[in-house]
C-alpha cells in the first residue's frame, strides 16, 4: 500500500452478532477527493465511517487512513482526522466561543491560541454569535459551528455523516462552499448524505446497498454506465430494483 | 495531557455552572435532609403516650405508674377504666401502650404479671417500648422488695463517645457518607451517560484523547463539588447541632478522598454500561444510594442483618467510610486505627475503574 492514498479499504467486515453491517467493502480516496457516500438508511454508511474514525474496531479486513492502520494505529489517526457526526454534537450550554476553545483544548491547540481563535472568528462567520449560547443558534449555524469545530486542528482528512440534514438550502449551500475551500486546500472530504443534489458535486461515489459496494465512480461515469441523466434516478434504480 | 484534561474539566465546570437548579439541589438537599433527621425523624424515644389500666388502685400501684411517668420514656396521657378501652385508644394512636395492673398488686407479695399491651404497627418503637418498660419494670421490683437488697450483680453502662445517645451524632455523618456518593457516583454517571445520549462523547472521542483523560477530567470537578457539599454539611451540623468533631479535620479530608474514588468508580462504571441519563440515574440510585442507607450501617447495623445481607454489604463503599468518618468525628481517632478501611476504599475503586477504562471506548458499540 502507498500513501498517495488518504484512505485504503479492502475486504471491510463488520459484523453486530449474526447480522453483517458491513459486507466485504473495498475502495480508495485520494488525497484531495471529496467522496460521495450514499445508501439508504442502515446501509452500512455510518458503521464504516466509525471503523475509520477509530470508533469502532472492524470484524475483518483491512483499512488504512492517512497511511495509519485502524486496528494498532488509531491513535495517530485520531490526531488526522475531523469528524462530524450525523446527530449535532457539541455542548448546548455553551457558548459558541466556549465550545471552540474546548475543541482547541481537547486538539491540544494551545500555543498560538488566542490568533488561531481569532482565525476561526473571522473565517467560521459566527462572530456575531460568538458569546452566544449554542442552543440558541439556528441549525444551519450549528452546524457550522460543528464543521468548524471539527477542522480546528487542520486535519488533511475530514469525514462528515450527513453533515447537512434538516438545514436549509441556503445554508447548505454555504456548507458545501466550505467543504469546496477545504477540499481547494488539500483536505480529503469523506461525506455521506441523502441529497442527490449533493452528491452531484463529489470527486467520486460509493453506493452501498445492504452493506456491499454496488457502484463506485465519478457522478458522470455512474449516470453513463447507467443511462440515467441524473445521480438521484442512478441511485433510485441501484436501490431499488 | 494536561492541556486535554483541563479542556475537560472547564467545559465540566459551565456544565455545572450553567444548571443553577441542580448546583441549588445539590447543596440544599442535605441541609433539608440533616434538618429532617435533626428534628423530625429522632430515633431516640421520649415521652411515649401511655394509657393507665390500674384495677389495683393502691398506694403501690400509683407508685409503679408514678416511676413510668417519671423517667421521661412515658408520658401518662390517658386513664382508662376497662380494657375494652386499650385498643379502641391505640386504634385511634392516642396511646401508643399500655400499662395493665393488676387487681391484687399491692396485697399479693408473689410475682406479678403487670401487662404492658404495646401498638406493634410500627415494630421497632414496639420493641424500644417493650425493652423500656421491662427495665422499668425490674428497676421498680428491686427497690420494692421487702428486705431491701441490691443485685448481686448490676450493668454499670458508660456510654463512651456520644453519652446523651443523640442521633444527629451519628446521622450527619452517615449523611456526609450518602451525600459524597451521591454527588460522586450519581453525578458522575449523569454526566457521562448525557455526553452519550447528545452524542458528544463520540464526537471527544474521535479526537486523540484518551479514556483516562477524560475521566479525570469529568471527575475532577464532581471531586471538588462533593468536597464542598461535605464540608457545608459538616459546618451547618455544627453549628446547628453542635455535633461533635473529636479527630483531625485534615485526617478525615485526606481519607474522604479514597471514599470519594471509590465513589467515582461507581459512578464511572454505571456510566460505561448504560446509554441514557434514566437509566444512569435509576441505576445510580437503586445500585449505590439505597445500598449506602440500608447496608452500610447508616441506620441499620450491619451485626443485626441476615448473612446474605451482612455478606453484600461488603461491597458497600459507605460501610467502611462510616467507620472512618464516626471515628474521627465521635471517637476522634485518626490514620493509624482506620488505615485499613481506606486501603479497602482504593482497592474497590481501583479494581471498577480498572474494568471501566478498559470498557470506555469499545462500549460505545454497545
Amino acid at each position: 500500500m502507498t500513501d498517495s492514498f488518504a484512505v485504503q479499504v479492502r475486504d471491510l467486515c463488520k459484523k453486530f452478532g449474526s447480522f453483517t453491517a458491513v459486507d466485504h467493502v473495498s475502495f480508495e480516496v485520494g488525497k484531495g477527493e471529496i467522496f460521495g457516500f450514499l445508501g439508504a438508511n442502515g446501509a452500512g454508511k455510518t458503521t464504516t465511517i466509525r471503523m475509520l474514525c477509530g470508533l469502532l474496531l472492524p470484524t475483518s479486513g483491512i483499512a488504512r487512513v492517512a497511511g495509519y492502520d485502524v486496528y494498532t494505529q488509531s491513535d495517530r489517526i485520531k490526531s488526522s482526522i475531523g469528524y462530524m457526526s450525523q446527530k449535532f454534537s457539541l455542548y448546548d450550554d455553551l457558548t459558541v466561543v466556549e465550545n471552540v476553545e474546548f475543541y482547541a483544548g481537547i486538539y491540544g491547540l494551545n500555543r498560538d491560541r488566542k490568533t488561531a481563535l481569532k482565525r476561526t472568528r473571522e473565517e467560521s462567520g459566527l462572530g456575531d454569535f460568538w458569546n452566544r449560547l449554542t442552543r440558541d443558534l439556528p441549525l444551519g449555524w450549528k452546524q457550522r459551528l460543528a464543521l468548524t469545530c471539527a477542522v480546528l486542528h487542520r486535519p488533511p482528512i475530514l469525514f462528515l455523516d450527513e453533515p447537512t440534514s434538516g438545514v436549509d438550502p441556503i445554508s447548505r449551500r454555504r456548507f458545501w462552499q466550505t467543504i469546496y475551500d477545504l477540499a481547494e486546500q488539500g483536505t480529503t472530504v469523506f461525506v455521506t448524505t441523502h441529497f442527490m443534489d449533493e452528491a452531484e458535486y463529489c470527486t467520486r461515489l460509493m453506493i452501498l446497498y445492504q452493506g456491499r459496494v454496488i457502484a463506485l465512480g465519478t457522478p458522470a461515469e455512474l449516470k453513463a454506465e447507467y443511462k440515467k441523466p441524473t445521480i438521484q434516478e442512478t441511485f433510485i434504480h441501484l436501490v431499488d430494483r | 495531557m494536561v492541556s486535554r484534561i483541563a479542556a475537560i474539566m472547564i467545559k465540566e465546570f459551565f456544565h455545572i455552572l450553567r444548571d443553577p437548579r441542580s448546583l441549588a439541589i445539590i447543596f440544599l438537599l442535605p441541609i433539608i435532609m440533616i434538618l429532617l433527621f435533626g428534628y423530625a425523624i429522632t430515633f431516640d424515644i421520649r415521652e411515649i403516650p401511655l394509657g393507665l389500666l390500674d384495677h389495683d388502685r393502691s398506694t403501690e400501684s400509683r407508685a409503679l405508674a408514678q416511676s413510668f411517668a417519671a423517667s421521661g420514656y412515658f408520658r401518662i396521657v390517658k386513664i382508662l377504666s376497662n380494657p375494652s378501652e386499650i385498643e379502641t385508644a391505640i386504634r385511634r394512636r392516642e396511646i401508643w401502650a399500655a400499662l395493665v395492673i393488676p387487681a391484687d398488686f399491692e396485697k399479693s407479695r408473689q410475682t406479678h404479671a403487670v401487662q404492658v399491651v404495646i401498638d406493634g404497627s410500627n415494630a421497632n418503637t414496639a420493641i424500644i417500648i417493650g425493652n423500656t418498660a421491662q427495665a422499668l419494670l425490674l428497676d421498680y421490683s428491686l427497690t420494692r422488695l421487702q428486705t431491701p437488697m441490691n443485685p448481686l450483680f448490676r450493668i454499670e453502662p458508660r456510654i463512651l463517645y456520644n453519652p446523651a445517645l443523640k442521633s444527629t451524632n451519628f446521622i450527619v455523618p452517615g449523611l456526609v457518607a450518602v451525600f459524597l456518593l451521591m454527588v460522586c457516583a450519581l453525578l458522575t454517571s449523569i454526566t457521562i451517560a448525557r455526553e452519550k445520549e447528545t452524542g458528544t462523547l463520540e464526537q471527544i472521542l474521535v479526537s486523540p484523547i484518551t479514556a483516562l483523560e477524560i475521566i479525570i477530567g469529568k471527575t475532577t470537578p464532581y471531586i471538588i463539588l462533593g468536597f464542598l457539599v461535605a464540608v457545608a454539611v459538616l459546618i451547618f451540623a455544627k453549628v446547628v447541632f453542635s455535633v461533635p468533631f473529636r479527630g483531625k479535620p485534615l485526617e478525615l479530608m485526606v481519607l474522604s478522598l479514597f471514599y470519594i474514588y471509590a465513589s467515582l468508580s461507581i459512578g464511572v462504571f454505571v456510566s460505561t454500561r448504560v446509554r441514557t441519563q434514566q437509566v444512569a440515574l435509576m441505576v445510580s440510585l437503586v445500585g449505590t444510594l439505597l445500598p449506602s442507607i440500608f447496608l452500610s450501617g447508616f441506620i441499620y447495623p450491619i451485626a443485626s442483618m441476615p448473612h446474605f445481607l451482612r455478606i453484600l454489604s461488603l461491597v458497600v463503599p459507605a460501610r467502611y467510610y462510616l467507620q472512618i468518618i464516626r471515628g474521627i468525628m465521635l471517637k476522634g481517632i485518626g490514620f493509624n486505627e482506620l488505615v485499613w478501611y481506606a486501603a479497602v476504599l482504593f482497592l474497590f475503586g481501583s479494581v471498577l475503574l480498572g474494568i471501566s477504562i478498559k470498557s470506555f471506548q469499545t462500549k460505545l458499540e454497545g
